[in-house]
């Protein structure tokens, strides 16, 4: 069990060993979702597959957005774009912690000299009408992962009950690396011949979005982004289930799409400052009204265990 | 008899969760199985993160047997009754017994439950509690349907005695009980077979798990503080951490650290509330200094390089994290030095309550009664205004976005480094005091002033948009805030009637509800209408006047002052001077402890009774004064005489709230009413001496009842 792991030399090693050692396991290595969203559970992958009964096995990494995290690159821990690993076990096997920590293991964390531990820490996405229970996983009181037993995802129980584990790859790789600030993280191997920091990838970036989200982003177009998109979830919804050929497709992941979209815009319009406390509750209830009427046409689909 | 010994092994229970629910097992398992007709000489339950354990000692080996006998129906009786008593007792006809009961035959039934082995009954009750089991919060995992606080993994069952242990044939969910636990997770992984309660208790200690959180914690403090006396330092107690940090561990290992240099100058309220909040670390003090130099961290584990790796990445993250609170508070600094004019204009988009409008306004409104409060405690009125205005700019700085917990703490600091006097500083962060009734109460005048404005502001308001308290339901706490003024109040020793100072902010809270729009429709009253406004302001306050009463009691009870003494002192006129009244009650609660309180009592209620059924029997108020020379008898002219002179020393007393002398001038009344009562007849034959006696009998209600109602006062 324990032979000594050897330490990663960058990010990207360390999302391949992820990426090797699910595999390994069992896992579909999937791809990111080509939208953009707040955290890796939004990726249908994991919110629409939590649903029904059907077993699935999912792994992959997910470019996550929170615009009221951005800090112009300045911070060494703080990203309004950054990386989330995903893994989505269903149903949650009975190995399911030896198996997370055998991923600690492959990335190079040796749990005879670390302090490993399983805090309480139940999860909930409003936006979602989504909840489970779990922990916040330490490594020498820093969180590593977090590690949920999906109870409910759009408003309907989850059964059987998905495992979904969520590593924060840049703060975890900052740790398997020893560097303080994210920026001067070695994103390539550090002796390729064209050596790329973290930094060197992203700090334009996040100078260029920071001004975008706190500053300049267009409020009245997000606004009524947001309304198209809701409005365009509704309409895929209440299409009639038999297409022009008279084929049953139920069209949850388009309508699932136009959900995320308005989830994210809500977002910007939150980082822009502009929705006041007492809205911002509102929005959050239009953009889960809007996932559990995707989660509930997904349950009608052969993929969300509908008998044909 | 045999031993039972009990382990639930599961993934990481909640620290906070562990304590109930060891107490819960014990409970569920022990109550079943006396209820199964089992006795037990003892038992322990203890819990670490991964299992819950019971141990029952002395258990009977298996249930007595029970005859029980049921009288039926009557033997004439129709088929059906018959049958049904038959269903009843799950007996057949040929089982009943038929007997004669007077002149009828009836039929009985003869029920005999035969003991039950033990194995059999722990099976039945360990499946029942697992089953039922009170989680806070419980969940499902895999393709299963069992609700556990999180995945349960093993069942240990076994009954011991001196022939060996045997294990409790048992199956939950598809976990089959067995004789097998987990040790440490990465320490001694593998099944270690267990023989009884000494043997799983020993090997887990072996397999570096303590059992017994009580012993986990003992060790932890232990340790933490040996650590830091030897370098000269000290451990901030914090009971609380200490048992959550004991249900995080099953192999505590104590491990001290050093704060960076670059953070020992953030306040110190910010290092233990990082510390604790973020990684449940415990913090050191240097008592010379009351500085916070190092941290205590609790691994769960040991490792071959004493924690080394371990600390250095504690040290590693605090310092990430201090690094973040620095920031906020150099930002914050910042701000507080330009004035904290931004924060305050930022609250103006900061709801207080939707129908009471900004934080902003609430400012103003506490602002402009802290001006007017000031007087009444004795403190400046300018200072107290800019106390107020500034007192809750803090809300809107980073480091309360980030730690809640630290508002007005943090605005004190930010205050200080604005200039402001210390006056106005102390008062920013003293004015959410007193919270918890063992919150020390602020005493500086100006600290005083804001308190009390902050939380006048907050009751009015609540009233005014009807929000009160109800049951168990208090949202907006405003018990605690009612509390937090009786408590302002009564230890300042501030003199002043409520009631009017209550009226501004009322009026106040309801100038902001029309701005909110928080009137219905076509309900908007004209505020501009000083008497119609200033009535119902009078009314409202009343009634909050009502519930601080209420909240009065239940304080005054806490201290041992009964209910009827402050109902006596609540009839009294000036009850909205709290201080006042606590004063009188306090004196009239050392009255009626003395033997000559008590019967001055019984003396009292007897004239009292006696005139009260004359008044009623002849229509009239007995309250002409009456006349000395009519007195017949020694007992009578000394009755006059002590009242005469019970009155000339109350009323002064009384004039200067000497309660305390007004009640021994009362006390003196005891005797010459007693001798009294023990001579004279007061309904005479003689009509005019009647009166004059029934008028008699009202001097002493009069006299009395200037200090406290006493008819209010049982016994």
């Amino acid at each position: 069990m324990t032979q000594a792991p050897t330490t990663p030399r960058s990010f990207q090693e360390i999302i391949l060993r992820l990426q090797t050692y699910w595999a390994s396991k069992g896992c579909a290595v999937l791809q990111p979702y080509d939208m953009e969203v707040g955290a890796g559970t939004f990726h249908p992958a994991t919110t629409l597959r939590a649903l029904g009964d059907r077993p699935w096995a999912a792994a992959y990494v997910q470019p996550s957005r929170r615009p009221t995290d951005g800090r112009y690159g300045e911070n060494p821990n703080r990203l309004q774009h950054y990386y989330q690993y995903q893994v989505l076990i269903k149903p949650s096997p009975p190995d399911l912690q030896d198996l997370y920590l055998g991923s600690l293991r492959a990335i190079g964390i040796d749990d005879s000299l670390h302090d490993i531990r399983f805090v309480e820490d139940d999860w909930e996405s409003p936006t979602l009408g989504a909840w489970g229970l779990g922990w916040e996983v330490w490594c020498d009181g820093m969180e590593v992962s977090q590690f949920t037993y999906f109870q409910q995802v759009g408003g309907h129980d989850c059964r059987p009950v998905s495992g979904e584990l969520t590593y924060g790859l840049e703060r975890l790789a900052m740790y398997v690396l020893g560097v303080d600030h994210v920026m001067d993280m070695p994103f390539n191997d550090p002796g390729a011949p064209i050596a790329l920091t973290y930094g060197d990838v992203f700090r334009q970036t996040e100078q260029e979005y920071s001004r975008w989200n706190f500053d300049v982003a267009d409020t009245e177009t997000l606004f009524q982004h947001f309304k198209d998109a809701e409005a365009e979830c509704e309409r895929i919804l209440a299409s009639e289930a038999e297409d022009k050929a008279g084929r049953r497709i139920i069209m949850a992941h388009p309508a699932y799409d136009q959900c995320i979209k308005a989830s994210h815009l809500f977002n910007l319009l939150d980082a822009r400052g502009v929705i006041s406390v007492t809205e911002r509750q509102a929005y959050i209830g239009r953009v889960r009204a809007l996932a559990k009427k995707c989660a509930d046409a997904f349950v009608q689909t052969e993929a969300g265990g509908a008998s044909a | 008899m045999p031993d039972l010994l009990i382990e639930l092994f599961s993934e990481e229970i909640p620290a906070r969760m562990q304590a109930r629910a060891a107490e819960d097992l014990k409970r569920l398992v022990t109550d079943g199985l006396v209820e199964a007709g089992l006795t037990y000489a003892g038992a322990g339950a203890f819990a670490t993160p991964r299992r819950l354990a019971l141990t029952v000692q002395g258990l009977s080996a298996e249930s007595p047997t029970t005859r029980e006998e049921r009288k039926g129906p009557r033997a004439d009786a129709p088929d059906q009754a018959i049958e049904g008593f038959c269903r009843s007792t799950g007996l057949t006809r040929d089982w009943l017994e038929l007997r004669e009961v007077g002149k009828a035959k009836v039929y009985f039934a003869i029920i005999t439950r035969p003991g039950r082995k033990a194995p059999e009954i722990v099976a039945e009750v360990l499946e029942a509690a697992i089953r039922n089991f009170p989680w806070p919060k419980s969940m499902r995992w895999g393709s299963g349907s069992l609700r556990w606080v999180r995945p349960l993994h093993s069942i240990l069952c076994i009954l011991t005695d001196e022939a060996g242990a045997e294990v409790v044939p048992l199956e939950v969910d598809g976990i089959r009980a067995g004789n097998t636990t987990q040790g440490h997770r990465f320490m001694v992984p593998g099944a270690i077979p267990i023989g009884s309660f000494d043997d799983y208790q020993a090997k887990l200690k072996r397999a570096h798990v303590v059992l017994d959180p009580a012993e986990r914690a003992d060790m932890i403090w232990a340790e933490a503080t040996n650590m830091a006396f030897a370098q000269g330092l000290e451990v901030v107690e914090d009971r609380g951490l200490l048992a959550e940090v004991a249900g995080l561990v099953e192999w505590p290992v104590v491990l001290m650290g050093s704060i960076g240099e670059d953070f020992l100058g953030l306040p110190p309220e910010v290092l233990q509330t990082s510390m604790k909040e973020h990684q449940k670390f415990f913090s050191v003090r240097n008592p010379k200094t009351g500085r916070i130099e190092k941290f205590v961290t609790v691994a769960n584990r040991a490792t071959i390089d004493n924690g080394a790796t371990i600390l250095k990445g504690n040290q590693k993250v605090l310092s990430a994290r201090l690094s973040d609170a620095r920031f906020f508070w150099e930002n914050d600094l910042r701000e507080a030095k330009a004035g904290m004019g931004a924060w305050l204009e930022g609250l103006k988009a900061v709801t207080f309550h939707n129908k009471l409008g900004s934080q902003y306004s609430r400012i103003e409104r506490i602002a402009a009664l802290a001006r007017d409060i000031a007087p009444l405690v004795g403190a400046d009125a300018d200072l107290a205004e800019q106390a107020a205005r500034v007192a809750k700019a803090d809300l809107r700085s980073e480091m309360v976005g980030e730690f809640p917990e630290l508002q007005g703490i943090m605005g004190g600091y930010y205050a200080r480094a604005a200039g402001m006097p210390d006056a106005v500083a102390d008062a920013c962060a003293a004015h959410y005091s007193p919270l918890g009734p063992s919150d020390a109460v602020p005493s500086d005048p100006v600290s005083v002033a804001v308190a009390l404005a902050d939380k006048l502001d907050t009751l009015t308001g609540f009233w005014a948009i009807e929000e009160k308290p109800t049951g168990s339901k208090d949202p907006f706490a405003l018990r605690r805030a009612a509390l937090g003024v009786i408590r302002l109040l009564l230890s300042n020793q501030v003199r002043a009637s409520l009631v009017p100072v209550l009226v501004d902010p009322v009026r106040r809270n309801r100038a902001a509800m029309a701005e909110a729009g928080a009137f219905p429709g076509d309900e908007v009253p004209d505020l501009s209408n000083d008497r119609v406004e200033k009535e119902c302001a009078l009314v409202l306050a009343a009634d909050l006047m009502t519930f601080f009463h209420d909240r009065l009691k239940v304080f005054l009870r806490d201290q041992g002052i009964r209910h009827d003494v402050i109902d006596a002192c609540l009839a009294m006129p000036g009850n909205d001077d709290l201080t006042l009244l606590v004063k009188r009650a306090e004196a009239l609660a050392a009255f009626l402890k003395t033997e000559d309180g008590v019967n001055l009592l019984q003396g009292f209620k007897r004239a009292n009774n006696i005139l009260t059924q004359a008044e009623e029997k002849d229509g009239v108020e007995y309250s002409f004064g009456p006349e000395p020379k009519l007195a017949e008898g020694a007992e009578e002219t000394a009755l006059f005489k002590a009242l005469d002179r019970a009155e000339a020393a109350i009323l002064p007393a009384m004039k200067a709230e000497d309660f305390a002398a007004a009640m021994a001038a009362m006390a003196a009344l005891r005797k010459p009413i007693d001798a009294f009562f023990e001579a004279v007849q007061v309904n005479s034959e003689n009509q005019i001496i009647r009166r004059n006696r029934l008028n008699l009998l009202h001097r002493i209600r009069a006299i009395c009842g200037g200090v406290a109602d006493l008819t209010k006062v049982e016994g």
